[in-house]
């Protein structure tokens, strides 16, 4: 049986989950293994929240946010950049692969960027096979 | 009193409240406390389940004896109080979670320079019967139900005094819910904006009284809870986390993990926020250094590449 990796996706309500959505309205093909989940700023998305998705059994955790300088509330983007290279630290420490956490700018506009990015994310995380 | 896996301070801070301890020891009755008194296991088991009104376990559960001693006592306890940061969130030997039972005993019993043991003996070979050690460690609460809980490693004297008198009247909620940076004797230096642009250990700035992490010093503190009035601090070294999460927080390593993030100078660009971030030594070692016993969940992860 092959292997479908379960990903957790944090997405930023004014850039990247607009971008998903147009990637959904322009009928584009992207994986269904992930789960969306809209927040308001990646900024908002505490290390706490990857972690518990990692223990309730996520293989993988995909971050969208604004292009720097593009937040919506000027810097969250910032923050989750900086919290998101410091977790990928952590995993490493933990034994887990830095890999499968991963962070990407997409902007509304951007919904092929996104469909693209998300089937790359899945491929890869499939080659490191599952985390439990 | 009974001490699980800790390395025995819990112990000894019972006599943090100093001369209290005469008018304390008029008040209860010690009915079981192997580390000071002598007791034996089957005077423990004569007991009837609840007689004992209030009972401290200190340290962790790393053995089979661990686990077995907590279930007793949980049941001849009316109040089970886990003791300290190990009994609590793991203390420091939670960061042996890290490794599996197996890496630790090879590393210790086999690989180590020191170590001549061409024999291979660890524990649980050989003819010595010891009681088995568990693949994991574990916190009290993994095993059976606590009913409170007196942080610090080990519960500085403020901490242990409010403890022990909300006890002896029954009050199982007790301790501050705020941060160490609320009682914090550098508080006043904390500037209004900190913006960090190189983080540095300890050592390699020199002490002027003020606020650490405003000047790069990583210190656990905004993510610990308050209680024990900044006794490091106070001595001149930062918080490294020992009094465990502020109430409500389940986290306290993504917590501080989180705080550091965000100090950093935003005008700094990416390639120079990845160089000061590289620069962090031992993420977990540091953020985790109380907590890391529930980082994983049991049964640890392992990353496998075909």
């Amino acid at each position: 049986m092959t292997f479908k990796p379960k990903i957790v996706a944090f997405l930023c309500n004014w850039c990247a989950y607009a971008g998903a959505d147009l990637a959904g309205t322009s009928r584009l093909r992207y994986p269904a293994n992930i789960v969306p989940i809209r927040v308001m700023c990646s900024g908002r998305i505490d290390p706490e929240f990857i972690l518990e998705a990692f223990e309730r059994g996520a293989d993988g955790v995909f971050v969208g946010g604004c292009h720097p300088g593009d937040c919506h509330y000027v810097s969250g983007n910032l923050r989750a950049r900086r919290r998101v290279e410091i977790l990928k630290k952590l995993l490493k420490e933990m034994g887990i692969d830095p890999k499968r956490l991963r962070l990407e700018w997409i902007s509304a506009s951007e919904g092929q960027k996104f469909a693209k990015t998300v089937q790359e994310f899945v491929n890869d995380v499939q080659g490191l096979h599952g985390l439990a | 009193m009974y001490w699980g896996a800790g390395c025995g301070g819990c112990d000894v801070s019972l006599l943090g409240v100093h001369e209290d301890i005469i008018d304390l020891l008029k008040e209860v009755e010690i009915v079981f406390w192997p580390c000071a008194m002598d007791f034996l296991h089957e005077d423990l088991q004569k007991m009837e389940d609840g007689s004992i009104d209030i009972v401290f376990y200190n340290g962790a559960v790393r053995t089979q004896e661990n686990e077995e001693m907590l279930r007793i006592l949980r049941r001849k306890a009316k109040i089970l109080v886990a003791y300290g940061s190990c009994a609590i969130e793991g203390c420091v030997i939670g960061l042996a979670n890290l490794s599996k039972r197996e890496e630790i005993f090879e590393s210790v019993y086999l690989n180590s320079e020191t170590t001549k043991n061409a024999q291979r003996v660890v524990p649980g070979t050989g003819k010595l019967e010891l009681t088995p050690v568990l693949p994991y460690l574990k916190t009290l609460d993994q095993v059976v139900e606590v009913d409170a809980k007196i942080p610090g490693c080990p519960p500085p004297t403020p901490v242990l005094k409010e403890a022990l008198s909300a006890l002896l009247e029954g009050r199982t909620e007790f301790g501050k819910d705020t941060a160490l940076c609320d009682e914090c004797p550098r508080k006043d230096s904390k500037p209004e904006k900190i913006e960090v642009e190189r983080f540095y250990r300890w050592h390699e700035k020199e002490d002027d009284g003020s606020c650490f992490i405003a000047r790069g010093i990583i210190c656990i503190g905004p993510s610990t809870r308050a209680g024990c009035a900044g006794e490091c601090v106070s001595a001149g070294i930062p918080c490294t986390g020992c009094m465990g999460p502020v109430p409500k927080v389940e986290n306290q390593g993504a917590a501080i993990l989180s705080a550091i993030a965000s100090i950093l100078n935003e005008k700094l660009d990416e390639k120079k926020e990845s160089e000061i971030i590289a620069s962090i030594n031992d993420a977990v070692g540091t953020f985790y250094k109380y907590s890391a016993a529930k980082l994983l969940p049991e049964g640890r992860w392992k990353d496998e590449r075909a």
